[in-house]
């Protein structure tokens, strides 16, 4: 105690305390405040109306004021909680400049904010509702349901978004985003509901156990070891132009090493 | 690029004094060598060829690129075919790769992935194999483009530049094969993408693909066909050429670059042994320690990735292996024309772009020698090479052809470079439709300008020197720069060159007004010889030097002025 007393009167004492004790509030209000609800629930009407009340603020400029589309954006009639969940999360939308696409960017909502949107969303039609994690989990999969779901990736989503999901170009600079790091609810959502240029993969085409075993195998696939330096998973192209610069241009510097360690004639 | 190499000053001199008479070998080295030579005669042979000189460049080493990855091919290539089955039969997958349980695939494919997984050392094997077989092809490529630069394919090398056209073909063909085996999902689409080249051929193309495939693709024997064109018909075939390629190149003595001393009839250099021995033999071990040290850190083709071939699935990044990139992109550029003539379909949205531009290349390769001897009517044996910018419309023309060559090769990876650089596909697309032929008119107009520029800076460099950097300022005000003269065999090897002069139109009607007839030079040819030879700086002539070696002697200092009212940027240089 001779320390504290001893630096009492030191001048970083009073900010030091200062963010102390900012620190202890938070820590309580966190411990005491109620848990923040985040599920869209279209019962609740008063999610629906601070729903709408953001809607109305920074999304109906394209989507209109009650979401039914204009020349700038689509009706979001119909298209449920999901899209709505997907689209801002991932921070698609609000799109900050009309372009070929909306790119993935970094979410400005709160979770709260998400799922009222989302609430007011499901609202105007009926539509895909967020999942719940039994629907999209790819955890605890057999080897033979995880191959499966290599299988199904191959198949379905592997043209647009590379054999290992690191994406792909597509026409007039729209582009299959690259799926590493993406969590299963949002490739969920983004099979059920079809965003931007993605086709929709409805539960009569794929189940919900085939999602759960293509989330399955991009997370074993993703975890798994590379055996080197794998280039972004881009394929021969990639491969070529290593090839080249650090296999021909390599051996070259040599070369031109050896070359320079001559034997001079006497 | 086209000086000869520096010899570093720390090198260790090469002692040319006689040893002393030494004691002699040990009785068993003796004696076994006297045995083997009374039966095999090797004295005579290994007397001669051990001192074989050749001479030093860097550039030189790499066409010893290429043999030493072809060797390490056959090396990693043996060890592959020992666990590989190529197979097309189906079977459903029991390996340790987790991730493919249960899955129907090709023995191949299961092979490869056995290959990858439980063989000690097989997937390090692998890519050690891969890597070199990309490193095999791309320093042919290098070296062929050092022999065109250089004009090394000029008489009497011709036919050795054929063979090499004829080895570099054939690697694409052993290239492409090697990648159709491991039967993955890329392998099997790289294989329907030249099932589809060879369907486009007219008339015939169906009956040709039935022939390759044994009936509809991919069938069940094409795989095991590929692997015998991969390991034994072609590797033999290019073995062969390899032998003959070399052998060609003793016959002939290897080429040097222009320098004091060195002339057509001459090769300054070093002997086989021990120098070369040395040299070579170290720098085998070098490339093969960069392909290993590349199959060790970087991931090649990762076959479990892409998952066994089914014709129902696809990839985005579907790419051949670099060699075949510029095809691929002739391919994805290419505007959709097809014909309907009765029964009949005439893809050239396919046969243009894929059969007629491999074509095209290999035959404008293989007779490019045979074109520049009849435009320019050079007879004459070369074994000097001959500095690129001495020959600009040469050089010129293998700037636009790399230029082609590279902008059909973006464009097989369009897609790549649309995601890479947030392009639009289409965007990238239409401009390669222009630049494919845009592009080489103004590397050939550019590169010619950047020769005829070098060469007038050769020409100013022997007749005033070279430049000291060392501004001095007169009493009376004005600025100059010394120059000092440069060496008599820097200016020996700056003006060594024979410079060609345009062939004359023989007239058609001799002196009488009577027809000529007979080998004469058409008016053709006069006019390609006459571009070819369009705009070259005269080389400085002997009576240029001395009177410029005069001038310089007379001052001591050469002033060469800049006049102080003029602006410096304009290098406004008079004596």
């Amino acid at each position: 105690m001779r320390f504290l007393t001893a630096k009492r009167r030191h001048r970083a004492a009073r900010p030091a305390l200062l963010v102390l004790a900012l620190l202890l509030m938070g820590a309580l209000y966190a411990a005491v405040a109620p848990a923040a609800r985040v599920s869209a629930d279209t019962g609740n009407s008063q999610q629906v109306a601070e729903g709408k009340a953001l809607f109305q603020v920074t999304c109906s400029s394209c989507h209109g004021m009650n979401g039914e589309g204009t020349s700038q954006g689509p009706s979001l009639v119909g298209v449920g909680a999901a899209a709505a969940n997907f689209q801002v999360s991932t921070g698609r939308m609000p799109m900050a400049n009309p372009g070929a696409q909306a790119p993935r960017k970094q979410n400005t909502y709160t979770d709260e904010e998400i799922a009222a949107l989302a609430a007011f969303v499901a609202s105007l039609g009926p539509g895909p509702a967020i999942p719940t994690e039994d629907q999209y989990s790819g955890e605890g999969l057999s080897p033979d349901e995880l191959a499966k779901g290599g299988e199904l990736f191959r198949t379905n989503c592997s043209a647009c978004h590379n054999f290992e999901g690191a994406g792909g170009a597509l026409p007039n600079g729209k582009y299959a985003p690259s799926l590493v790091g993406v969590s299963g609810q949002r490739i969920w959502e983004a099979m059920r509901t079809g965003p931007q240029q993605m086709p929709v993969f409805s539960s009569g085409a794929l189940p919900d156990e085939d999602v759960r075993a293509i989330v399955g195998y991009l997370d074993t696939l993703h975890a798994q070891p590379s055996s080197g330096i794998a280039f972004g998973g881009l394929g021969p192209v990639a491969e070529g132009l290593f090839a080249w610069i650090i296999g021909i241009g390599g051996i070259c510097l040599i070369a031109v090493w050896i070359a320079a360690k001559g034997a001079r004639a006497r | 690029m086209a000086k000869p190499a520096d010899v570093s000053v720390d090198s260790p001199a090469l002692d040319t004094e006689r040893p002393p008479e030494q004691q002699g070998l040990p009785a068993g080295v003796t004696n076994a060598a006297v045995w083997a030579d009374e039966r095999l005669g090797l004295a005579s042979l290994l007397k001669k060829n051990l001192r074989k000189v050749f001479p030093d460049h860097w550039s030189f080493l790499l066409g010893e690129i290429a043999l030493y990855s072809f060797i390490i091919l056959l090396l990693t290539g043996v060890f592959l075919t020992i666990w590989f089955k190529p197979s097309m039969a189906e079977i459903e997958y029991q390996g340790t790769y987790q991730l493919m349980r249960g899955l129907p695939m090709s023995e191949a494919f299961a092979s490869t992935l056995a290959l990858s997984f439980d063989v000690r050392g097989g997937l390090l094997v692998r890519q050690i194999h891969h890597w070199a077989a990309m490193l095999f092809v791309a320093s042919m490529t290098v070296h062929m483009l050092r022999i065109f630069f250089t004009g090394a394919f000029r008489k009497p090398r011709e036919l050795n530049w054929l063979i090499g056209v004829g080895l570099f073909s054939l690697s694409l063909i052993e290239g492409f094969a090697g990648y159709s085996l491991p039967d993955d999902l890329l392998s099997g689409t790289g294989l329907r993408f030249v099932d589809g080249l060879i369907r486009s051929i007219p008339l015939i193309g169906t009956w040709a693909e039935f022939f390759i495939f044994n009936g509809e693709f991919p069938g069940d024997l094409v795989i095991p066909r590929l692997y015998m064109v991969h390991i034994l018909l072609v590797p033999a075939v290019l073995l062969g050429l390899i032998a003959a390629h070399l052998a060609l190149v003793v016959y002939h003595k290897h080429t040097q670059y222009p320098g004091a001393g060195r002339k057509d009839g001459n090769v300054v250099g070093y002997p086989l042994f021990p120098v070369y021995m040395a040299k070579a033999g170290g720098f085998f071990f070098v490339v093969f320690g960069v392909a290993i040290l590349m199959g060790a850190t970087m991931q090649i083709n990762p076959v479990w990735n892409f998952g066994p071939y089914n014709p129902a699935q696809v990839t985005a990044g579907s790419q051949p292996d670099w060699y075949m990139g510029w095809v691929e992109g002739a391919i994805r550029i290419m505007p959709n024309w097809e014909w309907h003539l009765g029964s009949t379909t005439w893809s050239w949205n396919v046969v243009l772009p894929g059969v007629g531009l491999m074509t095209a290349l290999f035959v404008l390769l293989g007779a490019y020698p045979f074109i520049e001897r009849w435009i320019t009517g050079d007879t004459a044996e070369h074994h000097v090479l001959e500095r690129p910018r001495n020959n600009p419309t040469r050089t010129a023309i293998g700037v636009a052809g790399i230029t082609c060559y590279g902008m059909f090769w973006l464009s097989g990876g369009n897609d790549i470079l649309a995601t890479q650089f947030k392009l639009s596909l289409n965007a990238v697309t239409e401009f390669m439709r222009v630049a494919v032929f845009v592009a080489p008119v103004i590397a050939f107009i550019v590169t010619k300008r950047i020769c005829i520029s070098l060469q007038r800076a050769d020409a100013e460099r022997v007749l005033h020197g070279s430049e000291t950097g060392i501004i001095e300022r007169s009493p009376d005000g004005g600025y100059s720069e010394p120059h000092r003269p440069i060496s008599i065999d820097e200016k020996f090897t700056l003006t060594q060159h024979v410079q060609g002069k345009a062939l004359e139109a023989t007239p058609d009607t001799d002196g009488h007004g009577v027809a000529e007839k007979g080998a004469g030079v058409s008016s053709l040819r006069a006019l390609a010889s006459r571009w070819f030879y369009a705009g070259v700086i005269a080389k400085p002539t002997k009576d240029e030097i001395a009177e410029a070696d005069h001038h310089a002697d007379g001052h001591d200092a050469d002033g060469h002025e800049v006049k102080a009212g003029k602006s410096e940027s304009a290098g406004q240089i008079s004596h």
